[in-house]
């Protein structure tokens, strides 16, 4: 509904928020890596909610376990319970991998997760025990995701690997896509695949390459790669011949203990690459620091200049150039922005969301003529603003209002007078775009109110392609349906 | 064919009629670290009081609780739609360690200047009970400040399971009775309906029966609810009470406190509809116009929607089903809705059934059905596989499991839109069932495969 004053005055309660909370983003990474049950330490609400919120946009199983607090475990704290939990799951499951997050139960009670787990690892041998600290009061699901993607890579890379296998050949690229969509991740293991099908590989003795310091380790090809997480196979496979306690697909547990002996890095998120230069630490970065491997940190490759900037990379890791393949894909894209322009050009959108995917979405925006008049998100990692002025060419960011830490009810009393004429992210924001009477274009997660959501493609030319025919469609059928006549050509 | 094993500590909750000795263990604490399709104390007390649309629903926590529960049943509101907004303290680090306390109240005040809310529910969360706050103080504070009930509900998730939410829901409902009451006269031939949320629409339809049978109703706990009406409902003859004890215990309450006495009904299937309304009607058997008026309403209802549930019917006769539902009276109702269609189940379970339901679900079935208490997804599994169901009736959390592995899906939860209580509701479900069930897709998917590996398991 719609509220009877608007206020501008900071306001003390949270409505209708735009977040989730830590523990769904470790859950969610922990279904990405194969053989992985995620056990979430607290109440068993905790785990039953987030099942229900990620059900309800993967349309599969996505089962979590619940080390289930009683009032005894929250007095005398939750060792014996996550221990029976474990205990329980690795009978059951008979995992890989068991990945722990805390709640803010358990952290507020003060549980010392790693004394817990101290001879745990024994007892379910061989499964791997995770532990991420996800303590729902700080950050949004978005830092669970990063802080268990970097929980697992540090678990699975000590530091004692490096001098014994220092001498063994380096080739994979470790990419770190950070929360995309099932086709996100697929469509990069397809850019990845036909790198690796390019057979000239470039001069690494250029001055471009030097300069980037590939010669040290490009030995021909490197096109083999590791993503973490990759739920795209796990969280949307084939129906079942038989039964999985845990489905298939997910990035497989060596692969991920073979990520110190890579090449390179790469890291999606300019918010991300942020909070490390400010000390945080990524899974990128931890390896950098560890291992001494090149980290390329860079944003989410949504629209032509964002992806060019991570072929440019990619070329330079893998020491290949451009497949052809993709260098059509640019080519058809920007012929079908010129063919849209008209109908995108000065449009105002509402753009929300995680914040790395806000920035993301907004540059996209940017290029093809769409002013995103307001970029908001639940998040607050402190860099929203200054991510944005990199990214927009400040014309744009004149005309753009940020908001990190914002709800929906408040972006919706500021969306009003910026006269938008599309929203544009997750599911969440129907309700904003109803009141305001204007199309929602979705993307991003969760996406609760439409089929296929996981199917939804952000990155690349490709990506850019199906958002930009999205967004003028949906624009299209805005003018068609208000127009008073109708009309079946343009 | 994986063999999906269950847990050793689990096995006394599963029962196979004809088989054993009938001792199902139920009411306990979901096994820590088996994934139970339980919520927690927080999920039953908000599913209770959220259909309450000109109350303020204030979760008072870190974010994730009112992100998860945020606009996601239908419990449709025929005027304000307050309830539809998600509010939370949002509590970060400083307040956990600080306290909460007067954030809440600074957030009560704005809110309820604002929203002008005809009365405000505070509901804890984990870890209000941990780090201290003295919820109940700030509520009467804030309560003796702006004139409206103000009013915690003690609902800290691990502070037992779904049903304790119940109860601290139903504490918190009769409280806002008690605010109000004034030694008002009763209201002849008045009932109060408990238990129904209006998900789909379902209060409009009871609430039309009653009024052609010449019932007044009173309020509707919580269903299209109204803090108003809620605050009169100790002027009512009788409560009925719909669902597996949602709201037992404030019929039980009102009961001691009122003088009201309460029946339990369903409003699910053509047989427990029609016995729904006579109850009633028998109740008011000094004014038999009443009894006269329910005859009439059953059989034309029934006749109305005979002809289609024959004509569906044809299609689903020996089709076997599975229900894994919240409360148990649900699944009594469904069996005998299924049976209607011609249907079998061969799987029944909930979450929170007791000794008495799991008897009477015994009694029920048929020989050779599996009943489960609290079970999860692999038990699910393995259930169904192996009595090769063509059905599946749950939530949300077991429609992935029927999917995968090719089998039809009826939610008969809270995303439904479609209302499937009462007579029109048993054509809704009916339609629903064998839409599914008929669907051409289950020729295209592999579950024939492991149909075959498990016969050849034995």
């Amino acid at each position: 509904m719609m509220p009877k004053k608007i206020k501008t005055k900071p306001y003390t309660a949270t409505r209708n928020a735009c977040k989730m909370c830590t523990p769904l983003g470790a859950a969610l990474v922990f279904h990405g890596i194969e053989g992985t049950i995620p056990l979430l330490h607290g109440s068993q609400g905790c785990s039953t909610y987030m099942r229900r919120y990620l059900i309800s946009h993967f349309r599969e199983p996505v089962d979590i376990a619940s080390s289930n607090f009683s009032e005894d475990t929250a007095i005398f704290g939750g060792g014996d319970n996550l221990r029976l939990a474990i205990e329980n799951v690795a009978r059951q499951y008979t995992p890989e991998m068991i990945g722990i997050a805390t709640t803010c139960l358990s952290e507020t009670i003060g549980d010392d997760v790693p004394m817990i787990l101290d001879g745990m690892d024994k007892k379910v041998d061989p499964t791997i025990l995770v532990h991420v600290s996800t303590p729902s009061y700080t950050g949004t699901h978005v830092d669970g995701f990063h802080g268990a993607v970097h929980a697992v890579v540090e678990r699975c890379n000590p530091v004692t690997e490096k001098t014994t296998d220092a001498l063994k050949t380096r080739k994979k690229i470790n990419v770190f896509p950070g929360m995309l969509s099932n086709e996100d991740i697929r469509h990069l293991k397809e850019i990845f695949t036909d790198f690796s099908d390019v057979r000239t590989p470039i001069d690494t003795q250029s001055p471009d390459a030097i300069k980037n310091g590939i010669d040290s380790y490009a030995m021909g090809n490197n096109t083999e790669f590791t993503i973490l997480p990759d739920y795209s196979e796990r969280l949307e496979g084939p129906s079942w011949e038989d039964y999985q306690a845990i489905q298939k697909g997910g990035t497989p547990v060596r692969e991920i203990k073979a990520m110190n002996r890579a090449t390179a890095s790469m890291e999606f998120g300019s918010i991300l690459a942020s909070t490390v230069d400010q000390g945080e630490k990524s899974a990128g970065s931890l390896l950098k620091e560890r291992f001494d491997i090149p980290l390329a940190s860079l944003g989410i490759p949504v629209g032509v200049k964002a992806t060019d900037l991570f072929f440019e990379r990619l070329e330079e890791l893998t020491a290949t150039p451009i497949p052809e393949k993709y260098k059509k894909q640019r080519g058809r894209l920007i012929d079908a922005y010129v063919d849209g322009n008209k109908y995108v050009s000065r449009q105002r959108a509402v753009v929300y969301g995680e914040e790395d995917f806000v920035v993301a979405i907004a540059g996209f925006l940017a290029e093809v003529g769409i002013i995103p008049v307001l970029c908001a998100s639940g998040g607050k990692s402190g860099f929203l603003q200054k991510a944005l002025e990199e990214i927009l060419p400040k014309n744009i960011l004149e005309q753009v209002t940020v908001h990190p830490g914002m709800d929906f009810t408040r972006m919706e009393q500021t969306a009003g007078a910026l006269e938008p004429d599309f929203v544009i992210g997750n599911s969440k924001g129907y309700t904003l775009s109803r009141h305001l009477n204007i199309p929602l274009v979705r993307v991003g997660f969760p996406i609760h109110d439409r089929i296929g959501g996981p199917r939804i493609l952000h990155i690349g030319y490709k990506g850019a392609q199906e958002l930009f025919d999205t967004i003028v469609n949906t624009l299209l059928q805005r003018r068609q349906d208000t127009s008073k006549t109708g009309y079946a050509y343009m | 064919m994986e063999t999906i094993s269950v847990l050793e500590d689990r096995k006394n909750q599963i029962y196979r009629k004809g088989q054993d000795s009938f001792d199902i263990s139920c009411e306990k604490k979901s096994l820590a670290g088996a994934v139970s399709q339980r919520a927690c104390v927080f999920c039953g007390s908000r599913v209770v009081l959220y259909p309450i649309a000109d109350a303020l629903h204030l979760i008072h926590g870190p974010i994730g609780c009112a992100s998860y529960t945020w606009d996601i049943r239908g419990a449709l509101s025929s005027g304000p739609e307050l309830h539809r907004m998600s509010f939370s303290t949002d509590l970060s680090e400083t307040d956990i360690v600080f306290g909460g306390e007067k954030k809440l109240e600074k957030a009560l005040f704005e809110l309820i200047e604002e929203y002008e809310p005809k009365a405000a529910f505070v509901y804890c969360t984990c870890i209000v009970g941990i780090i201290g706050d003295d919820v109940e103080a700030v509520c009467k504070k804030v309560a003796a400040k702006v004139g409206i009930p103000v009013l915690p509900v003690h609902s800290e998730g691990f502070k037992g399971t779904k049903k304790d939410g119940y109860k601290a829901a139903c504490d918190a409902l009769f409280k806002l009775i008690e605010l109000n009451r004034k030694p008002e006269k009763q209201i002849p031939l008045s009932i109060n309906i408990l238990g129904e949320f209006n998900i789909g629409g379902e209060t409009w339809i009871i609430k039309e029966y009653y009024r052609r049978m010449g019932i007044e109703v009173v309020a509707v706990m919580t269903g299209d609810g109204r803090v108003a009406e809620v605050q009169s409902a100790h002027r009512a003859c009788l409560n009925v009470v719909q669902c597996s004890g949602s709201l037992t215990y404030l019929a039980k309450d009102m009961e001691k406190a009122y003088g009201i006495p309460y029946i339990r009904v369903s409003y699910f299937g053509i047989e427990d509809t029609s016995d729904a309304l006579y109850d009633v009607a028998a109740f008011f058997e000094d004014t038999p116009k009443i009894m006269e008026r329910t005859k009439t309403l059953v059989q034309e209802e029934v006749k109305t929607i005979l002809p289609e549930l024959s004509a569906l019917k044809k299609d689903l006769t020996g089709k076997r089903a599975a229900i894994y539902v919240g409360g148990a009276f649900k699944a009594f109702s469904l069996i005998k809705a299924l049976k209607h269609l011609g249907m079998a189940v061969v799987l029944v379970g909930s979450q929170t059934g007791n000794k008495d339901d799991y008897a009477l679900l015994r009694e029920m079935c048929d020989p050779g059905t599996v009943i489960l208490d609290d079970a999860n997804p692999l038990e699910l599994a393995k259930y169904v596989m192996e009595k090769d169901a063509h059905l599946f009736i749950g939530g949300v959390k077991e429609r992935p499991i029927a999917y995968k592995l090719g089998i039809g899906f009826c939610d008969h939860n809270h995303e439904r839109k479609i209302p499937l209580v009462g007579f029109e509701g048993m054509e809704n479900f009916a339609r629903e069932v064998h839409e599914t069930v008929t669907s051409p897709v289950w020729d295209l998917v592999p579950r024939k495969a492991f149909n075959r590996a498990i016969s050849k398991k034995g």
